[in-house]
């Protein structure tokens, strides 16, 4: 029987956060953007590719729950519903952990699919933290992605690894391959933005940035204390105390989600001497 | 010297930091929770077959949770019966 294609349930959109280069924010980022999509009423599910260097468990802050893990669900060792870890603060927000004993080998593609598969069906949006490099888990993070976040930091070997990601993104990923397909979309999102920096002619200026890759710009998020703060605490960046780096996130979201926001360039505002004095505590 | 505030001063975030470390990578270099994490499956098994001795339970009427703490982990373990209990 042929099924009218525009009469199927809406299906989750699957986003990969890439970067190529390491400790660029890539977890940071799926932390930030899952929980902003699941506090503006999205069912948003964060999963972590990283096998054998988990880390999205803690700074989501669910290290201490983590039963079952994606690598079980892919070989049959639990069901999907038995691995998903439920935010406590948002009730649409889920974390699929990954494996910390096993390797990247035990990530298949027809596993990779088949959870994915699934997860789209109970979920808008299914947020890929793709582990550093471009090796076998990062493939795999990118390989069935609607969407790209490629990190960067206006930073010489960030940009050329971006650059490298977004080669990939368009060749070697489900959508490259199959002949009628849109393309990944790929935007931008550069972090460890230094507004001082950038003025003292120190660091690349967004738009340096944006003319070496030429791809849309998601978002600017500003160097920022509450970074590791939210990773010290295990609280997504944006639902910790207000900060310019979960305002740029916010912003971000809003774009991600079809939002016309306008681009802003935020910084913590700096704080004066007798704030230093009275040594409030951040 | 100058460190009054009128606020009361917020626990700095590294300790929490330090301390979440701690308990979870004892338990990590342990390789427990009370139990490696990799027996879990193995427990999950198990404790279907030995309940479907005297119950009808499906795959996915097992749901296993865990709170890994300093002092203390626990491990929480739900079990879904269709309807009422169908003991055989």
């Amino acid at each position: 029987m042929s099924k009218d294609l525009t009469l199927e349930e809406p299906m989750g959109r699957v986003i990969v956060v890439t970067s190529g280069k390491g400790g660029v924010g890539k977890t940071t980022t799926s932390a930030a953007v899952g929980a902003e999509l699941a506090r503006r009423g999205h069912k948003t599910v964060v999963i972590d590719f990283d096998v054998g260097l988990r880390n999205l468990d803690m700074i989501m802050g669910c290290e201490r729950r983590v039963v079952f893990d994606f690598i079980n669900v892919i070989q049959g060792d639990a069901k999907l519903k038995q691995a998903l870890i439920r935010d406590r603060r948002l009730e649409n927000l889920a974390v699929l952990p990954t494996s910390q004993t096993r390797d990247k080998d035990a990530l298949t593609k027809a596993g990779v699919e088949k959870v994915l598969d699934e997860l789209r069906k109970e979920f808008d949006y299914i947020i890929c933290d793709s582990p550093a490099g471009i090796e076998r888990g990062a493939q795999m993070a990118m390989h069935f992605a609607d969407e790209a976040i490629v990190v960067t930091n206006p930073e010489v070997s960030s940009v050329r690894d971006s650059d490298r990601v977004l080669g990939l993104l368009n060749s070697i990923t489900d959508r490259a391959g199959k002949t009628g397909a849109e393309p990944v979309k790929a935007q931008v999102l550069i972090t460890r933005h230094d507004k001082a920096r950038v003025d003292s002619g120190e660091m690349m200026t967004v738009e340096d940035v944006l003319e070496v890759l030429a791809v849309p710009l998601l978002g600017i998020i500003p160097e920022s204390k509450a970074v590791l703060r939210a990773s010290n605490l295990g609280v997504p960046v944006v639902l910790d105390d207000p900060s310019a780096a979960a305002a740029a996130y916010e912003d971000a979201v809003g774009r991600l989600i079809g939002e016309q926001i306008e681009m802003r360039i935020a910084a913590d505002p700096r704080r004066g001497l007798l704030q230093r004095l009275f040594r409030r505590a951040v | 010297m100058f460190g009054f505030s009128l606020r009361p001063r917020k626990a700095a975030s590294a300790n929490t930091a330090k301390e979440r470390l701690q308990i979870l990578l004892a338990h990590e270099r342990s390789g427990s929770g009370g139990a490696r994490p990799d027996c879990l499956p193995q427990l999950q098994r198990e404790i279907l077959e030995v309940i479907r001795r005297h119950m009808q339970i499906g795959d996915e009427a097992i749901d296993i949770r865990m709170e890994r703490g300093d002092e203390l982990s626990s491990l929480e373990i739900n079990i879904e019966f269709p309807g009422k209990l169908g003991v055989n």
